[in-house]
């Protein structure tokens, strides 16, 4: 069953309480997003480690309900 | 075999591996296709494993890296990541420097980083 973009936001921002989240329905089939991740608490975190976290706050959507999600995390600009 | 035991022969027996739905000649998913053009791009030698063969695989690759989606990138028996990760590291010519870095061999003509 597709989500929509506001829950995975919801979802996200639940996890990481900090970040500032952007998703765009890449083929307005709820079901292929790419969402922007940017939060200062990635800071000091590899790649892996920034994703994992989003991945955590998506719990068992990822790879069940949302098939698709093309991930960019970083850090705020200072 | 136990599949932890098979993944983690694997990911130690070859330097580079990859994960994918498909298999190197014929992508399944967008985002496999992608590193599968990436790789190819930087001519490095990789062993593809297609999860679709095979469902203890496609979960067992998950639970190995606690890593939730597929493709998944192996350099060394490290995981490095998946589609974006490899992309943005691609862009950035770091992917090209962690293969130097563990003396995987690499195509001439890929652009120094």
């Amino acid at each position: 069953m597709p989500m929509n973009a506001n829950d995975i936001e919801k979802l996200i921002k639940a996890g990481i309480p900090d970040a500032e989240v952007t998703i765009r329905d890449l083929a307005g089939d709820g079901d292929h997003y790419a969402a922007t991740v940017i939060a200062e608490s990635f800071r000091g975190k590899s790649r892996v480690q920034q994703h994992k976290l989003v991945y955590d706050a998506l719990k068992a959507q990822m790879g069940g309900e949302l098939h698709a999600l093309a991930l960019q995390t970083g850090l705020p600009e200072r | 075999m136990a599949i932890d035991q098979f993944i983690a022969n694997e990911v130690k027996s070859n330097d580079v591996v990859l994960f994918m739905k498909g298999t190197p000649q014929f992508p399944m998913c967008g985002f496999s296709g992608q590193v599968v053009q990436i790789l190819d791009y930087l001519g490095v030698p990789y062993k593809g494993l297609n999860v679709l063969e095979n469902d203890e695989l496609r979960n067992g690759i998950k639970t190995y890296s606690n890593w939730p989606t597929i493709p998944q990138l192996y350099v060394k028996g490290e995981f490095v990541g998946g589609c974006d990760i490899v992309r943005e590291m691609f862009q950035a010519g770091e992917l090209l420097s962690l293969m130097k870095e563990n003396g995987v061999p690499v195509k001439d003509s890929a652009p120094a980083a």
